[in-house]
């Protein structure tokens, strides 16, 4: 790529790492050899990933109306299993897994003492005693050590990161696409429940109903080995109906619109969960977890910060990391942002001194050193219609 | 990779026109606009404006990216592209025709000298 292109402020973290180590080996998924010459690719968190395929807008747009195909298999994956493993997990994570069934998945965090966020995950419960965590593909390291540092009794901690890949499959035709290759009932599988050994046209996974779209959808996970045979079968399969491959791009905007947080952008170390509104997944009255004190402080009296939506007045597009103001006071910085492809509008998610976080509230976006009027709205910029 | 053998090609991807009188017309080239992907947003300087060359004179946005525009040679701005405030898209669709984005009074005519053929702009890319 050319060095006049500046590195985009959505990959900005990776693009810093990468100018600093340059040719650190970049990690490849099994697809990359299925996908090498049709997509455009760029390093993202060590990893060699499309980042578009046809064109953010018309793959956005596909996920939008129809399906789109993604390769997740960067994202990483624990097993975590053992008598102690449930005590674990709940030690770990602010959100109550000892609500979860067998077949069930949860949306959940792991945070430091002070609240700030290790990283957000799901949780899987296979079996009983057999979890499975799914981590952020830049903080696979980090989050074992963690996960291992804090384990107790009879448990075992195993990154299955390497011998897993995840395709994820998102749209309102996901599930319509996806039937064709097997047997299975797909539309008993409801939202964040999912099935194992499920048989994909001779290819058997774990088909989970979950995403990161805001639309319906599966993630699939299976054996790394067999991932380039699914991922023909599925666009195969979706090819009348117009299902395409997506890359990162897309899986960001549309992530973006319907506010889902994203690891680096919306959470960090420094950024607890209620900061980033998602209070939803924790559960103070669970019991003992790390981080519970001051999160349930915050949840009780407000968080100092919080996560809002921003549209632009003036002509400009906010951007991760530009400084956000209420007159001469900086009040807090974007987190992510750019011309949502749904609505067309300059929208950005802003992270907030709470008394600035009203909506209606005129405030002004600094935009490589010039202030531009914007105002606090509501979020999701998008919502999917229900069935 | 569309490239007109009548442009001047910069380093930083612009193109350049002459037009007669010391004026030339810039956009950026069919490369550039490709890399970016679906283009969203540009910021241009107003008419009257004085640029410099090699320095930023302006931004365009693709849906995740933020490039700087840098003037192929110093000058006063006389034309802008206003078309490109509702239709930034054109400078995917035509970089070298409705994507225009500036016409630029030349102070220093020589800075074209500076300037790239088609071929030799062309090898550049492929070098990269």
């Amino acid at each position: 790529m050319a060095a006049w292109l500046k590195p985009c402020p959505l990959w900005q973290t990776e693009w810093e790492i990468m100018e600093v180590e340059i040719v650190a080996e970049l990690k490849q998924t099994p697809l990359y050899p299925v996908y090498k010459d049709e997509a455009k690719l760029v390093p993202f968190a060590g990893w060699e990933m499309p980042v578009q395929f046809s064109g953010i807008k018309v793959e956005h747009e596909a996920v939008r109306t129809r399906a789109g195909l993604f390769d997740v298999s960067h994202m990483g994956e624990a097993e975590i299993t053992g008598p102690d493993a449930l005590a674990l997990i709940q030690k770990l994570t602010t959100n109550d897994a000892s609500k979860l069934e067998v077949g069930q998945a949860q949306y959940t965090l792991m945070c430091y003492p002070d609240g700030g966020t290790v990283d957000d995950l799901l949780v899987y419960k296979k079996a009983e005693d057999v979890y499975l965590l799914v981590l952020n593909a830049a903080n696979i390291d980090k989050d074992v050590e963690w996960i291992e540092k804090h384990a107790a009794g009879e448990v075992t901690v195993r990154n299955v990161s390497d011998e897993t890949a995840q395709l994820a499959l998102q749209g309102p035709l996901a599930e319509q696409v996806l039937q064709r290759l097997t047997e299975t009932d797909l539309s008993a599988i409801k939202p964040f429940r999912f099935l194992q050994d499920v048989d994909l046209d001779g290819v058997r996974g774990m088909v989970s109903r979950t995403g990161y779209t805001g639309e319906d959808g599966f993630e699939i996970y299976l054996p790394a080995e067999q991932a380039a045979d699914l991922w023909k079968k599925i666009l195969a399969a979706g090819k009348e109906e117009g299902v395409i491959p997506c890359g990162l791009g897309a899986r960001d905007t549309l992530r973006f619109e319907a506010r889902l947080a994203l690891y680096g952008n919306e959470l960090s170390a420094s950024v607890t969960p209620l900061e980033a509104g998602l209070g939803f997944a924790v559960k103070p009255e669970k019991g003992e977890f790390i981080g519970r004190d001051v999160l349930a402080r915050q949840k009780e009296e407000g968080a100092p910060r919080k996560l809002v939506g921003l549209e632009m007045i003036g002509r400009g597009i906010p951007r991760s990391r530009y400084p956000v103001f209420a007159g001469e006071e900086e009040i807090g910085e974007v987190t992510s942002g750019t011309q949502s492809p749904t609505l067309k509008k300059n929208v950005g998610l802003a992270l907030v001194k709470r008394e600035f976080s009203e909506i209606g509230t005129q405030v002004e976006v600094g935009i490589r050193g010039k202030r531009v009027a914007a105002q606090v709205v509501k979020t999701p910029f998008y919502k999917r219609s229900k069935k | 990779m569309n490239l007109p053998e009548e442009l001047k090609y910069s380093e930083e991807h612009e193109w350049v026109k002459e037009e007669g009188g010391n004026k030339v017309r810039i956009g950026i080239t069919d490369f550039a606009q490709s890399e970016l992907g679906d283009i969203v947003f540009v910021e241009l300087p107003e008419v009257g404006d004085e640029l410099e060359a090699d320095s930023p004179f302006g931004s365009v946005e693709s849906v995740k990216t933020v490039s700087e525009l840098y003037a192929p040679v110093s000058g006063k701005v006389v034309e802008v592209n206003e078309d490109l405030e509702d239709s930034p898209e054109n400078v995917n669709e035509s970089p070298y025709s409705d994507g225009w984005m500036i016409v630029v009074e030349m102070s220093n005519p020589s800075d074209l000298e500076k300037l790239m053929d088609a071929s030799k702009y062309k090898e550049m890319v492929s070098a990269d």
